[in-house]
């Protein structure tokens, strides 16, 4: 999965626990927090999102490499990496 | 069109999900209603077979006017049965539990075309990859009609409510310091090793432990109305939630005080997701009980919340916080969190309210029971 796929999945899967947010106004750089109302609850939801879609494990330890969308996409793909037989959606 | 808070008054009707002739299974999604509180799954409360469809998509139309007639049922094969209101605080409920993970697939071009126009994407039918909703779905998806006369914002529906209950009820308040020190570490060790699935939030501890307490301490777990005080048969936790956007609602956790912390935690994860992406079943928002509002993630000490009505308590968490702390005599860094009760004095004293705030703290000292 080249980086621009990678980026639009997790997009996709951030869409779908932030259904309310636009996603024309996200700005992959900032986090989540600070551009919504994204609370524990919906970075715990993310995580199992990512975690299901992507078969890596993600420990609560990590959650702050999932801040934000670009964070977020540079933690799965060296997660991928990590994990030689990682699955891909 | 059933009432899903004292202060609705009218709904529009968005979309059926079921046609005449159609075989309807109680808690089976029926229709749509938008609301002040986002749109609603509406649910049936009887076995029965759809008759006639009596309100068009797009129609506002007020509370307690009848959408629909059913008939056929076993019990009553030949009359048919209206449907509207809803059911009594307390009756059995439709086990609202989504199967999990199952979302709507959606290219994310798909989604942002359907929420820019208002269009909800658990409606559409999807001729994408693996009956993903694409953006072509999406364009030939009637819009959403509004009703000419637009609800009322949502700030009038949460003034209004707030409004009641100052004017209403004599709230005192009370607060009281707890040490979470044992149920951090609890925390740390279960999460630890946890499935990520399985994971947990102060939030469902905090659940736990209102809904332990509240069956402990009489007084705080029901409705007043024109007969006073009426207990709840069932402690059922309504959970402030907040949406983007303004909307504030608070589904109940039901049976609250019979559940183990971890499905309490599952079912709080699902409400939120739900809650967010504006599919919250009417049933859920009428049968709080009790209510819980935690702003733990704003830096805030103490809440002072106002009770939801007819509800006779609400329960505030601040934020979970680092503090100096005395413990055996030598002061020692401890996490604690301020806890606040708003209590209904028509219905309890000071006194019950104290014992209610101590059995609180017992049970979030003791994790592991919950």
């Amino acid at each position: 999965m080249n980086d621009a796929d990678l980026e639009a999945k997790v997009l996709e899967l951030f869409l779908q626990v932030a259904p309310d947010v636009d996603a024309a106004l996200l700005d992959r750089q900032v986090p989540f927090r600070d551009q919504f109302d994204f609370d524990s609850m919906d970075t715990l939801n993310f995580a199992v999102t990512l975690h299901r879609t992507f078969a890596v494990e993600i420990p609560e330890t990590d959650y702050r490499h999932l801040a934000s969308l670009a964070q977020s996409v540079r933690y799965i793909r060296e997660q991928l990496a990590a994990v030689p037989h990682g699955g891909t959606p | 069109m059933p009432s899903l808070g004292p202060d609705m008054v009218s709904g529009t009707l968005v979309q059926w999900r079921v046609k005449p002739g159609d075989v309807v299974k109680h808690g089976d999604v029926i229709a749509l209603v938008e609301t002040t509180k986002g749109v609603i799954d509406v649910e049936v409360f009887r076995d029965a077979t759809v008759e006639k469809l009596l309100v068009e998509p797009g129609s506002a139309v007020p509370v307690g006017a009848v959408l629909a007639e059913l008939s056929g049922t076993a019990a009553a094969a030949t009359t048919p049965a209206v449907l509207a209101g809803q059911p009594p605080v307390g009756t059995a409920p439709p086990v609202p539990v989504p199967p999990a993970g199952k979302a709507v697939r959606i290219s994310p071009a798909a989604r942002a075309k359907a929420q820019a126009l208002g269009i909800n994407p658990a409606s559409l039918t999807g001729t994408g990859p693996q009956g993903a909703i694409t953006l072509d779905d999406v364009d030939r998806q009637p819009l959403p009609v509004r009703s000419a006369a637009p609800a009322p914002g949502v700030r009038d529906v949460i003034a209004s409510s707030m409004s009641r209950s100052k004017r209403e009820i004599p709230h005192y308040y009370l607060s009281m310091t707890c040490d979470l020190t044992a149920m951090q570490a609890w925390l740390e060790r279960h999460n630890a090793t946890a499935a990520i699935d399985d994971r947990m939030l102060p939030g469902a501890l905090f659940v736990a432990a209102v809904a332990r307490a509240a069956r402990a301490v009489p007084g705080f777990n029901g409705t007043y109305g024109e007969q006073g005080f009426t207990p709840a048969a069932g402690i059922h936790v309504g959970m402030a939630i907040a949406a983007r956007g303004g909307r504030l609602v608070a589904p109940a956790l039901l049976d609250a005080d019979r559940k183990p912390a971890t499905t309490l935690m599952r079912e709080l994860r699902d409400l939120t997701a739900r809650v967010r992406a504006g599919h919250v079943r009417g049933s859920e928002l009428s049968q709080a009980t009790i209510t819980v509002t935690s702003l733990g993630e704003e830096g805030v000490d103490v809440v002072m919340p106002i009770i939801h009505p007819p509800q006779v308590a609400i329960v505030g968490f601040g934020s979970v916080v680092v503090r100096p702390w005395v413990i055996d005599g030598a002061v020692k860094p401890a996490s604690v969190v301020t806890v606040s009760l708003a209590g209904d004095h028509r219905v309890t004293d000071g006194r019950a309210g104290a014992r209610f705030l101590g059995a609180i703290r017992d049970a979030l000292a003791a994790p592991e029971q919950g």
